[in-house]
């Protein structure tokens, strides 16, 4: 069975919920591209996401204290131990799957094993997540400008990107 | 997250997206993106499954290596399972989306985001 039609899907599921409004998904003619202009086993890797990934509090919060937030941005410590890591987003198939497993969708645990075979040359010292936004403009305008300078602040040189 | 690879990739940090929902991810228009079908939750491969994300990832990281032009999508080979039901279902009358505590949630969210908006824009 082909994959799912999202678009389609979600149009008509929330038309059927009273919505009048289809939500307008970003399309573009052209895209980017950017070669790669060293060997992996080189390179720096970023790890970004839109999964609202978060670090666990000793009281069982959020631990805030590294995330530095501006708009929909923060980041979070590359050495944060796996076992904090959490995800509290809802938008996924509840029915079908879990968060519970966060290298699922935030693969940090997979990427640090890949530095210590040679496969890539570093990780970069923080993560980033990513707020979606409704309005296209302020991701593009706002959110991803301030994702780029904190990629290049830390000398990332290919981004892997995460949503769930 | 689509908008945020073309913006690095524009500005000179070559990307890879991964993901399970490729007709929005593709109807966007990335540079590179390694598709798994999977239900939404697990795009860089199945929960508690070491190998099988290591898997995913050197699918990812080999496309960084050897596309040459956007667009490009590499479609993983593995299956969730041979019951298809959850593609049947996910959007449906039959499964709502978000239910109960999630979806007053949701409301709440988008709610204090027209505040916010509303009042930034006055």
């Amino acid at each position: 069975m082909s994959h799912v039609r999202y678009i389609d899907r979600t149009r008509e599921y929330y038309l059927g919920q009273g919505y009048e409004k289809p939500y307008e998904w970003a399309t573009f003619d052209d895209v980017p591209f950017t070669s790669l202009t060293k060997p992996l086993a080189e390179c720096r890797v970023g790890l970004v996401s839109t999964s609202d990934i978060a670090i666990r509090a000793a009281d069982g919060g959020r631990d805030r204290r590294h995330e530095d937030r501006v708009g929909n941005v923060y980041s979070l410590p590359s050495d944060t131990d796996p076992a904090l890591y959490f995800s509290r987003q809802e938008h996924y198939d509840q029915v079908a799957t879990t968060l519970d497993d966060t290298d699922s969708y935030f693969p940090i645990t997979r990427l640090h094993e890949l530095v210590e075979q040679g496969r890539i040359g570093s990780l970069a010292d923080r993560s980033h997540g990513v707020y979606t936004a409704y309005s296209h403009r302020k991701t593009t305008e706002t959110d991803a400008p301030e994702v780029l300078a904190r990629c290049r602040a830390d000398g990332v040189d290919v981004a892997v990107l995460t949503p769930v | 997250m689509s908008l945020v690879a073309r913006h690095l990739e524009a500005n000179g940090i070559p990307t890879v997206v991964f993901g399970a929902a490729r007709d929005i991810v593709e109807n966007c228009g990335v540079p590179r993106f390694a598709f798994v079908d999977y239900p939404l939750g697990n795009p860089c491969g199945r929960p508690f499954d070491p190998a099988e994300q290591h898997a995913v990832l050197a699918m990812g990281l080999e496309l960084l290596e050897t596309a040459t032009e956007p667009r490009t999508t590499v479609a993983a080979p593995m299956v969730w399972s041979e019951d298809t039901r959850w593609k049947e279902l996910i959007f449906t009358e039959d499964q709502p989306f978000l239910e109960g505590e999630a979806y007053d949630n949701w409301i709440a969210r988008k709610q204090k985001t027209r505040v916010q908006n509303e009042g930034s824009s006055s």
